[in-house]
């Protein structure tokens, strides 16, 4: 008997919410395209492919963490990290799209609420523990490893409570939304871990190998962006400088 | 593209292929967190059908592509499940390579404005 179902499926979310979130999905990820491409090089362009061809890979090894229960890697951090922040949203969402449509892996009507949870809220919760990370973390492989580790486990607890808020909104059976989020939570604590160590080796190999095609340790160099630090001469303009 | 990052991409992808085509043969058959979330509450007979109680999967519907030929993860036609979970496999990591490396490479930036 095979259990490979590995995400949302069609009808767990009502259909106005789903489709809610298929628009948002559609908005972000062209937001997504249009940063990506000022990232996209020649050296970029094709670890991107091998990026999503390894998530693609990795998401079909089902791990067990507890009795009857098990988990997958979702890689938002591991692309943060090797393709950066938009490239990797991209990515996800390639895998995302390609197990919908050739897998029938994931609802068709689902599949905004999958790339929300995963592509986008994934990788964005990594991506900014990515960058917190790296500023006090060696910019080793082995920093790398447990910027990747920490960041995968955040990143993986904050996707499963963005299907926890889209069922709250849409859920068509009733369910006590406390317990629907503490067993997600919970569930997603371990599959994080376990997504970290994946993630850890892998960066952490290719930082020993090629750390030049290491996204994080060739762009995150520079400080970010200046969070409306105002200096004393400068009025207070804006202060929602996000990064 | 350089000869050393086309070694690099040629290792990696080999890796993907191990993993997607040998190595997933040996992975958890148990429902993931989301899935085991979205079954807990319910009685399942043999088949897998709900049986009773209330959870998540009472509502669920089949997928609009469910009769895919590559319909959850294995090749229909082949009987040998392993054959079966590790062709459809090395084929999801070849079209992903594709269409993810082919996109990115047609709207990369060509000018090398910054390294």
């Amino acid at each position: 008997m095979d259990a490979q179902a590995m995400h949302i499926a069609n009808g767990i979310v009502n259909g106005t919410v789903s489709a809610i979130f298929a628009a948002f999905a559609a908005l972000a990820l062209a937001f997504c395209v249009w940063r990506a491409r000022a990232d996209l090089d020649d050296r970029l362009a094709p670890m991107a492919g091998l990026v999503a061809a390894f998530i693609f890979a990795v998401q079909m090894l089902n791990f067990q963490v507890l009795p009857g229960v098990s988990g997958h890697l979702l890689g938002g951090t591991l692309a943060v990290v090797l393709v950066g922040p938009w490239v990797g949203a991209l990515c996800v969402s390639t895998v995302l799209i390609i197990q919908c449509l050739l897998f029938a892996d994931g609802g068709l009507t689902a599949l905004g609420l999958n790339i929300t949870n995963m592509a986008i809220i994934g990788t964005a919760a990594g991506y900014l523990l990515v960058a917190g990370l790296l500023r006090v973390l060696p910019k080793t492989p082995s920093g790398l490893g447990t910027t990747a580790l920490i960041a995968s486990v955040v990143g993986v607890v904050a996707a499963s409570q963005g299907f926890v808020f889209e069922y709250w909104l849409g859920g068509t059976t009733q369910l006590s939304m406390p317990w629907v989020s503490g067993t997600m939570a919970g569930t997603h604590l371990l599959i994080g871990i376990g997504e970290g160590l994946i993630a850890a080796t892998t960066v952490a190999t290719v930082a020993r190998v090629r750390p030049d095609l290491v996204y994080a340790l060739r762009r995150f160099r520079t400080p970010p962006a200046p969070v409306a630090a105002t200096t004393a001469a400068a009025p207070a303009t804006v202060s929602g400088g996000q990064a | 593209m350089t000869r050393r990052l086309g070694w690099f991409l040629a290792g990696g992808l080999l890796v993907a292929l191990l993993l997607a085509g040998v190595v997933s043969n040996f992975a958890s058959g148990s429902p993931d967190g989301l899935d085991a979330t979205a079954r807990e509450g319910c009685t399942f007979d043999a088949h897998g059908e709900i049986t009773g109680g209330t959870c998540m999967l009472q509502q669920e519907q089949a997928h609009q592509l469910a009769d895919s030929p590559l319909a959850d993860y294995g090749i229909r036609g082949i009987d040998n499940p392993y054959l079966s979970t590790g062709l459809a496999g090395v084929l999801g990591v070849l079209v992903t390579f594709a269409i993810g490396g082919g996109v990115s490479w047609l709207v990369r930036r060509r000018s090398p404005e910054k390294v």
